[in-house]
């Protein structure tokens, strides 16, 4: 029998994975970028605090110093260099276009989250661990549906989101599956990402300084035109 | 100890070429320190070749017989590109005063290609793919007209996308690891070792990730779409090594997990990589008939070769592992000789257009025959290295049971074949267009082709005996029965 305070920890990391849901769920259904970027900075925090929970129930100093790089990278630095490479991009454009409206979008998001549900049911099952139940189906959920909104949204800023949701919901699993994954490997990940976003940043400032816009479709210049053979 | 010096060497040189004094001669030091780095690589692989596994920094950088041909492979390709990029850069590119921006970003974008295989802690080879990824990415915008941005952001959506992806997969296969009651220490080495104790359900759920997300740098079909574009696009040096290199390192990562799950029992996953693989051959062998522009041309040339060495891991035995990793070789050093043909054309013809080009052995017979010899080489003709390798696979194929496979693969490479030919042969014969005046292409490049044909013309004919026995232990860690 577990002791009350392994319950009430798994407990509260259990609310710390629906929260992660449903700031994946805020992201999809948000039209502003700022918005959208809230809602990551929010998941973000959820990640971190799961791993803080279990962290310190198992009192694994792998886990504490996982949920402090998280914040450092996620929460503190990717916000502050998106701030200071695409001021424009994030405060005077408001409105995201995007395919499937917002409703529909809800829709698929919640099958997506079922559909990962299935997809990782026979892992979960076989593990007895409630941290994993808990972790391993909400990540996945949070790569499929953050790989959604990186498909169904055309410009460069709400895309780049996407991805970083999908990192969160990789990392989220990550914490029950892999928790003691060495610290070196943690960090180098969470460097990665960091330079993900600064690359991407930076290629999205010289788009939008040479093309004049950073609606992804509006880039169609390149495509295959069949060749007609006499 | 020479393997560090192979991972070093490059981002010193990257140092060396941001450092404001030393701007100037940001190519020289380039130049000579991949060189370096390649006789450092050299040495490597001959210890490899004595001891059959070099160790560093034990659990960190090690180096076994696929990792030392990798690491030769990547340090040759990025060393004669280099050289290449002395002219070319000098008459193609608008942005001249960031030069040192460009060289600098390629050495680092070389550290991150020979971390990959040198590397042999699992989770940093991830990251260290990722960074490949990244550093591919600001090369190909290095022109920042609004179509090298737009291939660049293609081509970081689509693969930057698999980073997650695959993150999530190496996180479920460090869970296998660690429930099978392997250490913390996951390397390719302890993962191998316990293959066969690992939860068969997981490995699997790791292996789609990593695939699906590596695929798509790798460039297999359906994630091909940004290649052709980044083809076309990037500075022709980088497509070389995009082509040569940037594509064989994550399909080397997904090769050495699929050795991995080959080893654990009731893996029908072999049949399925044999249908993937042949999916990627066939879309590009039916793009290759109908496009226009000769870079996007060898672009899909890529992706048929991708394709073919997946479907020979496929086949899983022995043989196919070592005409699979012989297809590796050859198709890098062919590939990038045939962007670098291709560049000479570009130098001389300012044009990217298939019609536009006619009548190229008058023009400039140097490009003429590099570009003739390139075609043959990559299509698979004899005596050529490639033509061995697809022979060995096709017959290795057969042994194994799988002829339905091997038939459509060979159909398929005929196809592709035809195609390239049909394309070629317009651009080599005919009456030139008057405007078109003789080009003397500069010297650094016409000594980077030439130092790129010497492999090709010799390992068709003979293969020395060190090469042999390192694609022999290479294909051994490739697995087969």
């Amino acid at each position: 029998m577990a002791s009350a305070q392994t319950q009430l920890v798994q407990g509260l990391n259990a609310l710390a994975a629906g929260l992660v849901l449903l700031a994946a769920f805020g992201m999809v259904t948000t039209r502003q970028v700022q918005g959208v970027l809230r809602f990551l900075i929010v998941q973000s925090l959820f990640v971190a605090a799961s791993a803080f929970l279990i962290g310190f129930n198992r009192c694994s100093v792998d886990l504490l110093a996982l949920g402090c790089i998280m914040i450092a990278s996620k929460v503190i630095t990717i916000p502050w260099v998106l701030r200071r490479l695409l001021p424009g991009e994030l405060y005077e454009r408001r409105e995201i276009d995007q395919f499937i409206n917002i409703p529909t979008s809800l829709l698929i998001a919640l099958l997506l989250a079922i559909a990962a549900e299935f997809l990782v049911g026979p892992l979960v099952t076989a593990s007895a661990d409630p941290v994993v139940q808990a972790n391993l189906p909400i990540g996945m959920a949070g790569l499929l549906i953050g790989a959604y909104s990186l498909i169904a949204r055309r410009e460069a800023i709400p895309q780049l989101i996407g991805i970083l949701a999908m990192e969160n919901g990789a990392f989220f699993a990550g914490i029950a599956v892999a928790p003691d994954l060495p610290l070196i490997a943690e960090l180098a990940i969470a460097i990665d990402v960091i330079l993900i976003v600064v690359v991407v940043g930076v290629l999205t400032r010289n788009i939008t300084r040479a093309v004049g816009t950073t609606e992804a479709a509006a880039m169609s210049e390149l495509r295959e035109e069949p060749r007609r053979w006499r | 100890m020479a393997l560090i010096v192979v991972v070093a060497l490059p981002l010193l040189a990257a140092f060396l070429c941001w450092l404001r004094p030393l701007r100037r001669i940001a190519w020289v030091s380039t130049v000579i320190l991949l060189a370096l780095t390649l006789s450092a690589a050299v040495f490597t692989a001959w210890q490899v070749l004595l001891t059959g596994r070099v160790i560093a920094i034990a659990g960190w950088f090690e180096a076994d017989g696929l990792s030392a041909l990798l690491l030769l492979m990547v340090t040759f390709v990025c060393t004669v590109a280099a050289i290449y990029s002395g002219g070319y850069m000098r008459h193609e590119t608008q942005s001249q005063d960031r030069l040192w921006w460009f060289y600098s970003n390629y050495n680092l974008f070389v550290f991150s290609l020979v971390a990959v295989p040198a590397l042999a802690r699992v989770n940093l080879v991830w990251v260290a793919v990722e960074l490949v990824t990244l550093f591919a990415t600001l090369l190909v915008g290095y022109e920042s007209t609004p179509g090298a941005l737009e291939a660049a952001w293609k081509m970081a959506i689509l693969t930057i996308m698999g980073a997650p992806i695959s993150l999530f997969g190496f996180l479920t296969l460090y869970w296998a690891f660690r429930t099978a009651g392997g250490g913390t220490s996951e390397t390719w080495q302890s993962l191998c070792a316990m293959a066969a104790t690992m939860s068969p359900s997981l490995l699997k759920l790791s292996f789609l990730l990593v695939f699906v997300g590596f695929g798509a740098k790798a460039g297999l079909a359906p994630m091909h779409t940004w290649l052709p574009d980044a083809h076309s696009q990037a500075p022709t040096p980088i497509c070389a090594v995009l082509s040569g290199m940037k594509t064989t390192i994550p399909l080397y990562a997904v090769l050495r997990l699929l050795s991995v799950v080959l080893g654990s029992p009731d893996a029908r996953i072999g049949e399925w990589m044999v249908i993937l693989g042949l999916f990627s051959v066939g879309i590009a062998a039916f793009l290759l008939l109908q496009v226009r522009d000769y870079k996007r041309m060898f672009a899909y040339s890529t992706v048929e070769h991708m394709g073919i060495i997946l479907t020979a891991t496929g086949f899983a035995t022995h043989a196919a592992a070592y005409g699979a990793v012989a297809q590796m070789l050859n198709h890098s050093i062919t590939k990038s000789l045939c962007f670098y043909a291709a560049g000479m054309v570009l130098l001389a013809l300012e044009t990217r257009q298939i019609s536009r080009v006619r009548g190229l052995f008058r023009i400039s017979p140097f490009a003429g025959s590099a570009l003739l010899l390139c075609s043959l080489a990559i299509a698979g003709a004899p005596p050529f290295p490639i033509f061995l390798s697809e022979f060995s696979i096709l017959s290795a194929g057969l042994r194994s049971g799988h002829s339905a496979a091997v038939i459509v693969l060979a159909i398929l490479i005929v196809i592709a074949f035809v195609a390239i030919f049909l394309q070629i042969n317009s651009m080599l014969f005919g009456e030139p267009s008057p405007a078109a005046t003789p080009v003397l292409a500069p010297r650094s490049c016409r000594t980077a082709i030439l130092l790129a044909v010497a492999p090709v013309l010799v390992f068709g004919i003979y293969i020395p005996g060190p090469v042999h026995s390192l694609m022999t232990l290479a294909a051994q860690q490739l697995g087969g029965h």
